[in-house]
C-alpha cells in the first residue's frame, strides 16, 4: 500500500517536471508570438514580429537567478500593410539598414507572488538603450510553460517616428508591446 | 395629411443641403486622397473622410426617418406618367446609394485592417475580419457606387434646374431656404 503511494508520487514528479526545480531553457518560436499595439488617429493597430531569437534559463522557483535575452529582427515587422512596412523600414522609423536589429538584456527577474514576475533588462532599438520593465505571468501547460506579458514603451525614447511623424497627435508615443512564449526544457 | 403643402420643411430643406455639401466635399476628399503616399496627413485625411462618412449617414438616416414620416410636396400636374416614374427611380435610387456608400466604406476599413473610431473616440464594430482580398473587392464597391451617385446626383440637379428654367415650375424653389416675404 504504502509502495503504491510512493510510486504515485512518483509517477505525478516525473510527468510534472516543473513541480521540481527545473530550468525552462528554450523558447518554441513558432508558437510563440511578438506583437504590438499602437494608437494611430486613435485607432488602435496590431502588428507583430516574424523572426526574433530568445535565449532563457528561468527556474520559476529562482526567479532571481533567471537569465534571458533576445534579438529580433526588425525586418521581420508586419505593421499592417506592405505600404506601412515599407515605411517603418525607413530612416524615421527603424532605419533597419542601419540598425537591423532590436536587442533584448534582462538584469533582473523577481516574483510577484503566484505565477506572476516581473523581468527588468535593457532594452536597444536604433542605437538607443533604455531600461525598461514588465510583468508576466509563467503557465505551466504540460511538460511546457506558457509566458505572457505586456509594458508599453514611448517610440520617441527610441527616436522611432523622427520628423514628419515626430507629433504625437497622429500616432501616439505609447506602445504596447506584448509576448507569448512557448518555454519548454531542453536537455 | 396635408396635400395642398407645396414647400419642403425647413428640416427637410436643412438635411438636404447639408448632406449635398457633405458629400460633394466628401467626394472631392475621396478622389484626393486614394494615391496619397503614406504620411500622417494621410493618415489625418483618411480619418477625416471616414468621420464625415459616418457623419454623412446619420444625416442621411435622418433625411430617410423624414421622409418616411412626411409626405412631400406633390410632383407638378404638368408631369408625365414616364418624368414620374424617373423622379420617383431617382430618388429611391439616391437614398439607396446614400446607405450603402457609407456602409461599404465601412466594411472596407474593417477589412483593410483600419477600423473606424469616430472622431477618434467611438470604436464602430468591424462587421468583416481583415481580409486583403475583400478590402480589395470593397474599395472597387465603394468606388463604383460613388461614381453611380455622381451621375444620379448630376441628374438630379440637371432635373431640377430643367424644372426651374423650362418648365418654370416651384420644383427647384422649394427645396431652397424660404425667402423673407
Amino acid at each position: 500500500m504504502k509502495l503504491k503511494l510512493i510510486t504515485a508520487v512518483i509517477v505525478v514528479l516525473a510527468a510534472a517536471p516543473w513541480a521540481q526545480a527545473v530550468e525552462f531553457n528554450a523558447i518554441q518560436n513558432d508558437k510563440s508570438t511578438l506583437a504590438f499595439v499602437f494608437k494611430q488617429m486613435g485607432v488602435p493597430m496590431e502588428g507583430k514580429f516574424g523572426r526574433f531569437a530568445a535565449q532563457i534559463a528561468f527556474d520559476p522557483a529562482k526567479p532571481a537567478a533567471a537569465k534571458a535575452a533576445m534579438d529580433l529582427d526588425l525586418a521581420s515587422i508586419d505593421a499592417g500593410s506592405a505600404e506601412a512596412n515599407e515605411e517603418v523600414a525607413g530612416k524615421n522609423w527603424f532605419n533597419t539598414k542601419a540598425f537591423p536589429q532590436a536587442k533584448f538584456v534582462a538584469s533582473a527577474v523577481k516574483g510577484l507572488g503566484g505565477n506572476r514576475y516581473e523581468i527588468a533588462g535593457k532594452l536597444t532599438i536604433k542605437g538607443r538603450t533604455q531600461e525598461v520593465s514588465a510583468p508576466f505571468t509563467f503557465t505551466p501547460q504540460g511538460a511546457a510553460a506558457v509566458i505572457d506579458g505586456s509594458f508599453v514603451l514611448k517610440r520617441a525614447d527610441f527616436a522611432l517616428g523622427e520628423g514628419a511623424w515626430a507629433d504625437f497627435g497622429t500616432v501616439a508615443n505609447e506602445i504596447q508591446i506584448k509576448f507569448h512564449f512557448l518555454a519548454n526544457v531542453k536537455k | 395629411m396635408n396635400t395642398n403643402e407645396t414647400r419642403y420643411t425647413a428640416t427637410a430643406i436643412a438635411l438636404h443641403w447639408l448632406i449635398a455639401i457633405l458629400l460633394l466635399g466628401l467626394f472631392a476628399v475621396g478622389l484626393y486622397m486614394h494615391d496619397l503616399p503614406l504620411s500622417p496627413w494621410k493618415l489625418k485625411v483618411y480619418s477625416w473622410h471616414k468621420w464625415g462618412g459616418v457623419t454623412a449617414f446619420l444625416l442621411v438616416l435622418a433625411r430617410a426617418a423624414w421622409r418616411f414620416t412626411h409626405r412631400p410636396p406633390d410632383l407638378p400636374a404638368a408631369m408625365s406618367r414616364l418624368l414620374r416614374l424617373a423622379a420617383h427611380g431617382g430618388h429611391a435610387a439616391l437614398y439607396a446609394l446614400m446607405i450603402a456608400i457609407p456602409i461599404s466604406g465601412w466594411l472596407m476599413s474593417s477589412a483593410k485592417g483600419v477600423p473606424v473610431v469616430y472622431f477618434g473616440l467611438l470604436p464602430l464594430p468591424d462587421l468583416v475580419d481583415k481580409d486583403k482580398e475583400l478590402g480589395k473587392l470593397l474599395e472597387l464597391v465603394h468606388e463604383t457606387l460613388n461614381y453611380l451617385l455622381a451621375f444620379i446626383v448630376v441628374g438630379h440637379a440637371g432635373a431640377a434646374l430643367k424644372h426651374h428654367l423650362i418648365d418654370k415650375d416651384d420644383v427647384l424653389l422649394r427645396m431652397l431656404p424660404a425667402r423673407a416675404r
